[in-house]
């Protein structure tokens, strides 16, 4: 194949990484609809194991696909927590150059919650299953050996201890990771890509506080509602003519708790965890992004180097070309990447704030049949009946 | 039966306006007054409109008249006051008598009050009352003149009745026991609103925030900017709206608190039926005990211990001309007692039937009024769903334009 850059440059496939960047390139269509696509991952069944040892959850990885990467169409696996972790460390390493999507957090942080309730699995199950199929969706990613095994080795730790093995394959791209330069200054367009996301993951930080605030406001308001509603029935068991009516109100005001508490747990269960999500997703971009300025520096400094020594050389040492590839490669990756991340950003927060407006309007929806359907009953005359 | 008072005159609390003057210990003080107006209804076929008569009242002047309501027409359910002082607030409202919103719902309630004396059958007959709509001047030297601060009961004597009347009226004794708890529960239930009222706060308020925050997002957006600051402004206006919404309530509040002030009144008469009931009983075991010792004298036998007949024995007989005398005195007072024994159980039979005549037209009232508050309240709370929907509607058209 004679590829070559859309300006018509001739590029060096000699490296993996650039020819998987390349491949990105001249992707035209990122967003893949049903028809072009072929790899279809879906995360769920969770199960509780407990041994000797300690107690755990697997969930059950499913992979339909027609890509020729992988020998069957379809498989089944089990996979725990530390599989995911596994996997998103290994992609880190493997494609640094990448923006690797969020895991749900691997701690509990307020210890009062229990990692084996069905809340807290349901959580992190979805989450688990946003991050396999943000990388399904991910042209480079989704093609990557690691995660090729992630989906479809039965026996997941022996392939983690040979680890090594698969390095060689992988070649220069470990060695990425380059350490103690200092770069000068960042190009316009990533400082700007870094400003972003400093107030971006502020501000959601900011919405995360505010929904929290939201929920706990909303939990205290149901508790006095809940005292509330049964005055209305104690009364009711004073009176005679106004029995029914007070009794109604009180059946009232016990279905908008009910569905008060539907609404809390809803937020607490689908909105908070996306917006968290998207703050670790920011942070770990902004980690790629130093990465970045990392290669950019060792490029620079050796590029200086080289122009200190003062020699007449008809060319570039191969070891400052192989720096100033790295770098185009990186920014061109970054920049596709940062391209992609911005439109699903946005699809996904299009989403979740609907999600967030439509359970609300279900709330009140929900109250307004039951004060609306009381009406009747309070206007009931006694002769009537 | 007679047009009452509310018919044949259109009355209005209409304005409320702070004062300063000098009280009875002429130190300076504030209070606030009221302005009660008063036109007469004229027939259609006259065309006209009679002029409006009007005076200033200040809250104490109002206790005044129904103190001596109630101890005029001790079988009636007097209609109550507004509260003097703020309670059942929570943390919005002010609990300072010279708040406006407390003065403006205060003037509510004393219209309130007055038209339920006017249309009341018996009390808007009453003369003070009529005064008090119509004569500023001279009305409080009036309603002492009529000495009725003399025929209130003492709070000691009518807790002894309470505690001693030995067959009272068991629909008192119900009423009685009815109205203790209505007092309780609309008093938790007031209690408990006010907390619900403030959490409600507290939730509208907060969503403020997300206006705040959707402004500052949009402005490193650009596709998204628009739908987000654009649902900030409907989340701005989400929590603006409870305020209004729980202004409403207050309304609600207050006529839940009319009915618990009314539970006083209903055991007022309830504690005056039991005080004549007492009353009667005391008289009765009187003139037996006096008709019992006359006998005694009369035949010379001592049937039951006495102290009188101990004393005699031990310090002898008396004469038979006293023995006579004491007979005569007796039977006198056998006489009195017997015809004051009357007219008390005609007394107390008046009393019962025409008490329980007002009680049934209370329950009547109490029923419908409650009826029509419970209705007024759910009204309140779709309105208030409505706009809840309306409003995150809005905000997630906003958002389906990011």
């Amino acid at each position: 194949q004679d590829l070559s850059l859309p300006n018509g440059t001739p590029v060096d496939t000699s490296s993996p990484a650039s020819s998987s960047s390349l491949l990105n390139r001249l992707q035209l269509d990122d967003d893949l609809d049903g028809e072009t696509r072929d790899l279809f991952v879906t995360v769920d069944d969770p199960k509780k194991h407990v041994c000797t040892m300690e107690t755990y959850i697997t969930y059950r990885v499913t992979t339909k696909t027609t890509r020729a990467e992988f020998d069957l169409p379809e498989y089944s696996v089990r996979r725990r927590y530390q599989d995911f972790d596994w996997l998103r460390n290994k992609l880190e390493e493997s494609q640094p150059t990448h923006l690797i999507p969020p895991l749900p957090e691997k701690f509990v942080v307020k210890g009062v919650v229990d990692r084996f309730s069905e809340e807290f699995v349901e959580t992190r199950r979805k989450a688990l299953d946003k991050f396999l199929k943000r990388i399904t969706d991910h042209p480079v990613l989704s093609f990557n050996e690691h995660f090729n095994v992630f989906l479809t080795a039965k026996d997941l730790n022996a392939y983690k201890k040979q680890g090594l093995a698969l390095l060689s394959k992988m070649g220069e791209s470990v060695k990425y990771v380059t350490g103690g330069y200092k770069l000068r200054s960042r190009p316009m367009e990533f400082a700007a890509i870094g400003e972003y996301l400093d107030t971006f993951s502020l501000k959601l930080g900011t919405i995360d506080r505010i929904a929290q605030r939201i929920i706990k406001e909303q939990l205290e308001y149901l508790v006095e509602l809940r005292e509330y509603g049964p005055v209305y029935s104690t009364w009711g068991g004073l009176e005679v003519e106004l029995s029914e009516p007070l009794e109604g109100v009180s059946a009232c005001i016990g279905n908008c708790c009910t569905a008060l508490e539907e609404l809390s747990e809803d937020m607490t269960e689908d909105f908070l965890p996306v917006l968290r999500e998207y703050i670790l997703y920011s942070e770990s971009m902004k980690n790629v992004l130093k990465k970045r300025d990392q290669v950019q520096a060792e490029y620079e400094a050796k590029l200086e180097a080289v122009a200190l020594k003062k020699e007449d050389r008809p060319k570039v040492p191969t070891d400052v070309e192989k720096c100033q590839d790295r770098v185009e490669c990186f920014n061109a990756d970054l920049k596709a990447d940062m391209e992609r991340w911005q439109n699903n950003k946005r699809q996904d927060f299009r989403q979740l704030l609907m999600g967030m407006a439509d359970k609300n309007i279900q709330y009140y929806e929900k109250c307004l049949t039951a004060w609306e359907s009381i009406i009747p009953l309070l206007q009931d005359k006694p002769e009537t009946k | 039966m007679e047009d009452c008072l509310a018919k044949k005159m259109e009355i209005t609390v209409s304005e409320a306006e702070k004062r300063t003057g000098r009280n009875a210990m002429n130190m300076q003080e504030t209070y606030t007054a009221y302005l009660i107006e008063t036109r007469a209804v004229e027939s259609q076929s006259e065309g006209q409109c009679a002029p409006v008569e009007s005076l200033w009242r200040r809250y104490s002047e109002f206790e005044l008249l129904r103190n001596y309501l109630s101890v005029t027409y001790p079988h009636i359910v007097v209609p109550p006051l507004p509260e003097k002082r703020a309670d059942f607030v929570w943390h919005k409202l002010s609990a300072d008598n010279m708040d406006p919103d407390f003065v403006e719902r205060r003037r509510i309630g004393l219209e309130n009050f007055l038209l339920r004396v006017a249309s009341h059958p018996v009390l808007c007959q009453d003369k003070i009352f009529y005064s008090f709509l119509t004569q500023e001047g001279g009305w409080k030297e009036m309603v002492n003149e009529t000495g009725f601060q003399l025929k209130a009961d003492s709070r000691l004597k009518a807790l002894n009745a309470t505690f001693r009347v030995k067959n009272p009226d068991k629909r008192f004794t119900e009423l009685k026991h009815y109205s203790d708890e209505l007092q309780s529960v609309i008093s938790h239930l007031l209690r408990v609103r006010a907390r619900v009222a403030d959490r409600l706060y507290g939730v509208y308020k907060v969503h403020g925030n997300y206006g705040r925050v959707f402004s500052e997002w949009s402005a490193i957006e650009k596709e998204m900017g628009d739908g987000l600051q654009s649902a900030g402004h409907h989340m701005d206006v989400y929590a603006a709206s409870i305020d209004d919404i729980l202004e409403e309530e207050e309304h609600y509040a207050d006529q839940l608190k009319e009915y618990l002030f009314y539970a006083e009144a209903l055991r007022a008469v309830c504690r005056k039926h039991e005080l004549m009931q007492y009353d009667l009983e005391m008289a009765a075991q009187d003139l037996t005990s006096k008709k019992q010792q006359c006998e005694e004298l009369a035949t010379g036998t001592v049937r039951t211990f006495s102290l009188k007949g101990m004393t005699s024995k031990l310090f002898g007989q008396e004469t038979p001309e006293q023995r006579e005398a004491k007979v005569k005195v007796l039977e006198e007072q056998i006489q009195e007692g017997e015809e004051q024994l009357k007219s008390k159980n005609l007394e107390g039979r008046d009393f019962v039937k025409s008490a329980w005549a007002d009680i049934e037209r209370f329950k009547e009232q109490k029923n419908h009024d409650l009826k029509e508050a419970l209705i007024s309240y759910a009204v309140m709370q779709i309105s208030m769903c409505k706009k809840g929907i309306q409003v995150w509607t809005n905000a997630k058209e906003c958002f389906s334009k990011m």
